[in-house]
């Protein structure tokens, strides 16, 4: 009799333990498809952090601004450097009028870049812009940029593109001067993907 | 009623392994499995080192004399792979489980037959991530880290193959510490509490949980970089309104925690050594669990301090720098506690607490160089240099690798049942210790007179230290085949070992007899 509730009470113990084994097996497999979804979500943070940060100088979209509330403030004057370049081993020339201007803050400011495509194909390019320091780029706004579509430049055919900014007044005090870089990205072989994929018609 | 009698009666059967190929490909005893993984391990680490002399054959004078350079790549990048996913980890996986469930008393893994897939997934992994160099347009040539563009824009076609072989060594690490955890937490003998276990069993129940934490972030950086490469997606694409340096914050935030992977399971093994050869008690116990516990929990927020001159703001560098340099107290814990497990005690020198001991004091210099490179400001200088180079070799090869070796020589009786030559294994230890040293330590020099990292060649006045360097590398390289001498020579006989092999050695392992039967503990012992 002993003996037999000794064995039921092994046999007892170890359903009990296969039934932990399999609850710490759920647990463990839900948090490591968590964990792989956690790569995914960083994509989303590490652009959040980005912005709040300014982490690489990245700047945001379209500004809207309202007429009235521009007001320069003649007082300050800052430094905005233009630097430009053609991403890898792209032909393209591409460059402003002048490296850079002195403007006040608060003000609508206009720069002129232009684009040359000196191949005998027609090319797509996609501009991205980046600001130094980081700290800055929350207050540099951009009205009209290049930047915010793409280019397709026939063989030989060159374009103007004035780009237009707001340099904030809340700017930190200790920020004189800006530095605003453009590089230049060949994408004419994605752009071609994407319409061979959806189909010519919508490629048209 | 008689059927869970008879069941219990078929379960005292006592049988032995199956005979021939199947016993291999078909077990889920977990000591054939923990075999098979030590075996695997050594043969990728011959592989990878096959690899690093490869470079080292290389740089050992300036000029391009050896191999091409863009052959050269793909070596550092496959050394690297190779060592990390195919070496250590497995090796470490294959001690745990050999010695796991002999440590908590339990019969088996908690998941026998997934062992045995998490095992079999791995040779086809690395013969895939291998078959890579003999591609058209030659293997992966980016280094280990796999930085965008490079792995993504610039790489070759072979890549593809890499990242499903990524995905696959990730998938049976992952499930190598499921079955971990799993056994741990269910399977202990009934008395061994949480605070009783063997620091061997914690240490490996926090890599486990590390594992779990940071694999799948591995997966889907690759995954990303799959998207990039074929289907036109931008993660890490500027062009497309990606960032390359995305992909380095993510791979960074599975890397760090993947280097502690690493060296925990280390510091347990040492844990055991130390306090067996010293015949005293471990000092500080609750302490080490507590500053294991630490290293793992901070290794979640220092990634960054791979990445400083990427460009960050001031408060990020300032952060990372600090809890860099906060590691070092939970790991000057755990150095002090070994060395106060000495202190006092009645030490012996054999093969393991040689192996032990060497990993104290190197891997500490290891550390140390660690703390040099989290002081920001001064890692512009080291950073991406043979300095670099030379500290996580002294924390990987003196510190990993030798608590790898301590931990085959300590439990190599108990495996096989006899005694190892002591005077091979000290001829092992001694060479390899110089070797490591004259090959790592004069890349300190290198490093900080500015020689980068990753480039087949170098300016003239690097040309001592790289000499010296190539000179440590092949003694140490070469000495490892006295170490699988050693090891066949203990399997084939010698002197008997006794169950309790080692005076000063606890645990449950030393209870059963050498060589440790097929099946142990089939009823648990109690543990007081």
């Amino acid at each position: 009799m002993t003996e037999f509730q000794t064995q039921s009470e092994t046999v007892n113990r170890q359903a009990e333990a296969a039934a932990r084994t399999r609850r710490t097996v759920t647990r463990l497999g839900l948090g490591t498809l968590g964990m792989f979804a956690f790569a995914f979500a960083l994509v989303p943070i590490y652009d959040v952090i980005c912005e709040v940060t300014g982490l690489n100088g990245k700047t945001a979209g379209q500004y809207e601004y309202v007429e009235s509330e521009l007001v320069a403030d003649e007082t300050r004057e800052i430094q905005v450097r233009f630097i430009t370049n053609v991403n890898g081993g792209m032909s393209w020339r591409f460059g402003s009028d002048v490296g850079g201007m002195r403007v006040t803050s608060g003000g609508m400011h206009e720069a002129v870049f232009h684009a040359h495509n000196p191949t005998d194909r027609v090319m797509v390019a996609q501009t991205i812009p980046s600001v130094a320091p980081g700290r800055a780029a929350a207050f540099f706004h951009k009205t009209q940029c290049f930047c915010f579509e793409q280019q397709v430049l026939q063989p030989g055919e060159s374009v103007e593109m004035p780009m237009r900014f707001i340099v904030d007044r809340d700017l930190p005090e200790s920020i004189r001067t800006i530095s605003l870089s453009y590089t230049m990205f060949d994408i004419t072989d994605q752009v071609r993907n994407v319409h061979d994929s959806v189909g010519t018609a919508a490629g048209s | 009623m008689s059927a869970v009698i008879d069941a219990h009666h078929h379960d005292d059967h006592a049988h032995g392994p199956a005979k021939g190929i199947t016993r291999w490909l078909y077990t889920t005893n977990h000591k054939d499995i923990g075999s098979m993984y030590l075996w695997f391990s050594f043969i990728m680490f011959l592989a990878g080192g096959v690899m690093a002399l490869v470079i080292r054959a290389e740089l050992f004078q300036p000029g391009h004399s050896f191999v091409d350079p863009h052959f050269f790549n793909q070596m550092t990048t496959m050394h690297g792979l190779v060592m990390v996913f195919g070496a250590i980890m497995p090796a470490f996986v294959g001690l745990a489980n050999w010695m796991l469930p002999m440590m908590v008393g339990a019969p088996d893994m908690a998941l026998p037959r997934m062992n045995n897939l998490s095992f079999w997934i791995l040779p086809f992994a690395s013969l895939m991530l291998i078959s890579t160099l003999f591609m058209e347009g030659g293997g992966p040539d980016f280094g280990w880290t796999m930085y965008a563009p490079l792995s993504t824009t610039y790489a070759p076609d072979s890549v593809t193959f890499m990242i499903f072989a990524i995905h696959l060594l990730g998938a049976s690490s992952i499930m190598g510490a499921i079955n971990i955890i799993a056994t741990i937490l269910n399977m202990r003998a009934p008395g061994m509490t949480l605070m009783k276990m063997p620091m061997f069993v914690w240490t490996w129940l926090i890599t486990a949980y590390l594992l779990i934490a940071v694999m799948p972030v591995l997966a889907g950086a690759v995954t990303m970089m799959l998207f990039d490469i074929h289907f036109g997606t931008s993660f890490f694409d500027a062009a497309g309104g990606g960032d390359p340096v995305l992909f380095q914050h993510i791979f960074w935030f599975f890397g760090h925690p993947e280097v502690y992977i690493m060296i925990l399971p280390a510091f347990g093994i040492v844990s055991h050594v130390i306090p067996a050869f010293s015949r005293k008690r471990l000092f500080g116990y609750d302490s080490m669990v507590y500053a294991t516990s630490s290293i793992a929990f901070l290794s979640f927020i220092v990634w960054a301090h791979h990445m400083f001159t990427v460009g960050m703001p001031l408060a990020g560098q300032l952060f990372f720098m600090y809890a860099t340099m906060l590691i070092a107290v939970p790991t000057g814990v755990k150095v002090f506690n070994w060395v106060s497990t000495m202190w006092q005690g009645s030490m012996t020198f054999e093969t393991p607490m040689l192996f032990a001991l060497a990993f104290v004091f190197l891997f500490t210099v290891g550390g140390f160089s660690g703390v040099m490179l989290a002081i920001a400001p001064a890692d512009y200088q080291y950073h991406d240099t043979y300095f670099v180079v030379a500290h996580f070799h002294y924390v990987l090869v003196s510190g990993a690798l030798f608590s790898i070796f301590c931990a085959v020589y300590y439990w190599l009786p108990k495996w096989t049942g006899f005694m190892y030559s002591e005077a091979l294994g000290k001829l092992h230890f001694w060479l390899s210790f110089i070797g490591v040293n004259v090959a790592f330590f004069p890349m300190h020099f290198s490093g900080l007179a500015g020689m980068p990292r990753r480039i087949p060649d170098y300016a003239l006045q690097f040309a001592n230290f790289n000499a010296w360097s190539t000179v440590g590398a092949f003694i140490f390289g070469l000495s490892q085949l006295v170490f699988l001498y050693v090891v066949i020579k203990s399997i084939r006989g010698g002197q008997k070992a006794t169950a309790q092999v080692w005076d000063g050695a606890e645990g449950l392992e030393w209870t059963v007899p050498s060589p440790a039967p097929y099946h142990t503990f089939s009823t648990p012992p109690v543990v007081k």
